[in-house]
């Protein structure tokens, strides 16, 4: 994975809140095997009509958005279904961070295995944000520091999810390295009996 | 003498202690073993992809079991028993779930097999979910699970394959959240109509971070198959997990299936099973109580979980909301459901009923829904679908007869899977109609492209079908003959 460390981008700005993982990547694209190639079908349901005709009003389809890489996002983004789909879908559009006030569970947790950024910032912060679309906003992980002109703000993320991102390593590395531990709670689980 | 009492445990303090390979840090998230491991065809291959690109082994082959669900057809099969897998990219997920269960030794519960069927069905039914047990898969609707006091949440498939290569997770330990029911639940009101009343109350990201904990006179007189319900739904107020701790309709339902402890082994399970409870004055972070007498049958009119209200009401005025945000999604939300601000939900035309899904797919929906169907027809131009959880399901219905009432009221009767709640399979709502829907999201386009869906209890949907409207059920069970145009 590559390390994330500094990122200026134009953002696209979806206002709505409660954006679900429904609409990052609705379901009939989820029968696939692999991962590649998602961007095309994200956000589908509202980027394209029913005759898959490009939406104009659609922010994805403004000619501005062209090379966005930072997303700002209503509240509660990415509730909803655990498809790991859709920060997949993300990054090969070419996202490499969300920021918004709150962001859900599950889809926060898959972002992180995938070079995503979910950024939390206050709701000033976040306000100023929704109101600038294709504005440029830069993002500062070693210094967790979200900023846009005048605006500044720090952003929270899991101290663990920082390192993994400005590193560029995967958990799964780290919880292979944890074999002995597990072994010994085997162990100890067996001679309980449970 | 000694007096040094543990503090006060919850009973989620007690499943997470005893399932810590390493604690946590502020550096770095537990390591947390997981007790079973289920697994079904969408979000797996691209884990096993990684195991075979790193060289990994499955660590507990013995703690992870494999079905087929989303994906699957759930039309009646040929002549001879053929069921036809028309959609090649389902067929390549299909086979290739069987591929990597061969190669890495996992048990498959494939289309067809005796006990095929949801995920989340299948599990309690084999007697594998267990009070105490850490339960996964890269579904969300995992919560489902908590009903017996496991704690069981939904993981991305990079997770998938952390869990297959360590049996592990890292997590960070989740807040806690007692969900308190007061009085009973009224007749024709379910756990169905409770679950949407809590999401609506803590709003749709109110439980994010927490683990919900239901408890209560409410909760203590629900079936299994209701606890199942109300857990399943815990996810779409955004909670880790649901749970219910385990009391004797948990033992009653376990005791004799298939995977469950037998002989000496129950009874230490058993013992082991009745210490799993939330201490007395135990703290939790944060609690919410709800008067269950107070209910009534309820249904979604948004495009949220979050956004119902009683099907006697009426939908809401935009207008009337102070904050600019929720305005919006509301007015959205009306725009999407073709719903006009403050009009009466009953009497609003369907198109679509779908009874099934992990939600409520499971014996006692059926015969809820059986119970409103007996010798009624379904509206004319309402077309609808009964799909069952599971393959033991739908034999347990068949042996009952619930399938010829179905058949009768001019239902169709299909083979189980995930079917219209997620619409994979090709069984979808079509656009621009309207579906009553036992399922748990109401999400834009989640029946399949342009469905407009409202969440509702298998007793509101099987009235619903009759009425070809949005209904109220208490019409339909208490004798009064009413509907079937």
């Amino acid at each position: 994975m590559e390390p994330f460390r500094t990122l200026t981008s134009r953002a696209v700005v979806l206002p709505r809140r409660d954006i679900d993982t429904d609409q990052i990547i609705p379901a009939r694209f989820l029968k696939v095997t692999t991962r590649d190639g998602l961007g095309r079908w994200l956000f589908a349901g509202w980027r394209y009509d029913a005759q898959g005709t490009p939406v104009a009003d659609f922010p994805l389809n403004d000619p501005q958005a062209a090379g966005a890489r930072i997303l700002i996002g209503g509240a509660n983004f990415g509730c909803g279904s655990s498809r790991e789909h859709a920060p997949w879908a993300l990054v090969d559009h070419g996202f490499r961070a969300v920021i918004s006030v709150s962001i859900a569970d599950i889809f926060r947790n898959n972002a992180i295995k995938n070079g995503l950024l979910p950024a939390v910032v206050d709701e000033e912060t976040h306000r100023v944000l929704l109101a600038r679309p294709f504005g440029e906003v830069s993002v500062d992980l070693e210094a967790q520091e979200v900023s846009a002109p005048g605006v500044r703000a720090r952003f929270s993320i899991d101290p663990f999810a920082r390192r993994c991102l400005l590193d560029g390593t995967d958990e799964l590395g780290f919880l292979l390295g944890q074999a002995p531990a597990i072994a010994a709670y085997e162990q100890a689980r067996r001679e309980e009996g449970a | 003498m000694e007096r040094s009492e543990r503090p006060a445990r919850t009973l989620f303090d007690r499943i997470w202690e005893g399932h810590l390979v390493r604690p946590e840090t502020p550096e770095a998230p537990a390591v947390l073993f997981v007790d079973l491991h289920l697994v079904h065809e969408v979000t797996s291959p691209q884990a096993f992809t990684v195991l075979r690109e790193r060289g990994l082994r499955v660590r507990r082959p013995d703690l992870t079991l494999a079905t087929m669900d989303h994906s699957t057809p759930t039309d009646p099969p040929g002549p001879a028993g053929e069921v036809e897998i028309t959609d090649p990219q389902c067929r390549n997920q299909l086979e290739a779930l069987e591929r990597n269960c061969r190669e890495f030794g996992i048990e498959l519960h494939p289309l067809g097999a005796d006990h095929q069927g949801i995920v989340h069905v299948i599990g309690p039914e084999l007697g594998l979910t267990q009070p105490g047990r850490t339960v996964v898969c890269g579904d969300s609707h995992t919560s489902t699970h908590g009903a017996f006091g496991a704690f069981a949440f939904g993981i991305g498939t990079s997770e998938v394959g952390h869990v297959l290569a360590t049996q592990c997770l890292l997590q960070r330990r989740p807040r806690t959240l007692e969900v308190r029911v007061h009085g009973r639940l009224g007749p024709c009101v379910t756990a169905k109509d409770l679950v949407l009343e809590i999401i609506s109350r803590l709003g749709v990201s109110g439980g994010t971070g927490y683990v919900l904990e239901y408890s209560g006179e409410a909760i203590r007189a629900l079936s299994m198959e209701a606890r199942m319900t109300l857990c399943n739904m815990s996810i779409e107020a955004g909670a880790r997990a649901g749970l219910v701790a385990p009391d004797d309709t948990t033992f009653e339902y376990l005791h004799g299936r298939p995977r469950a402890p037998k002989g000496p082994a129950w009874d230490a399970a058993l013992a082991r099973w009745r210490t799993l409870r939330t201490d007395p004055g135990a703290p939790f972070d944060a609690a919410v109580e709800i008067d269950a007498s107070a209910l009534e049958p309820t249904i979604t009119f948004g495009t949220h979980p979050g956004m119902s209200a009683p099907v006697t009401g009426r939908v809401p005025q935009p207008e009337r909301e102070r904050d600019p945000a929720a305005r919006r999604a509301l007015e959205a939300a009306l725009a999407y459901m073709g719903l006009r601000p403050g009009q009466q939900l009953e009497g609003h035309p369907i198109d679509v009923v779908f009874i099934g899904s992990c939600t409520n797919g499971r014996l006692s929906d059926l015969r809820a829904a059986a119970s409103v169907l007996r010798g009624r027809r379904v509206a004319t131009r309402v077309r609808t679908l009964v799909v069952p959880g599971s393959r033991e399901v739908k034999r347990a219905a068949e042996a009952e007869g619930l399938h010829r009432v179905f058949l009768e009221a001019g239902a169709e009767w299909r083979e189980p899977g995930c079917s219209m709640c997620i619409g994979m399979n090709g069984d979808q709502v079509g656009p621009g109609k309207s579906s009553v829907s036992t399922s748990n999201r109401n999400f834009e386009g989640r029946q399949g492209p342009g469905s407009r869906t409202f969440l509702a209890s298998p007793l509101s949907a099987a009235a619903a079908a009759v009425a070809g409207a949005l209904a109220d059920p208490r019409g339909f069970v208490d004798g009064r003959p009413q509907g079937g145009r």
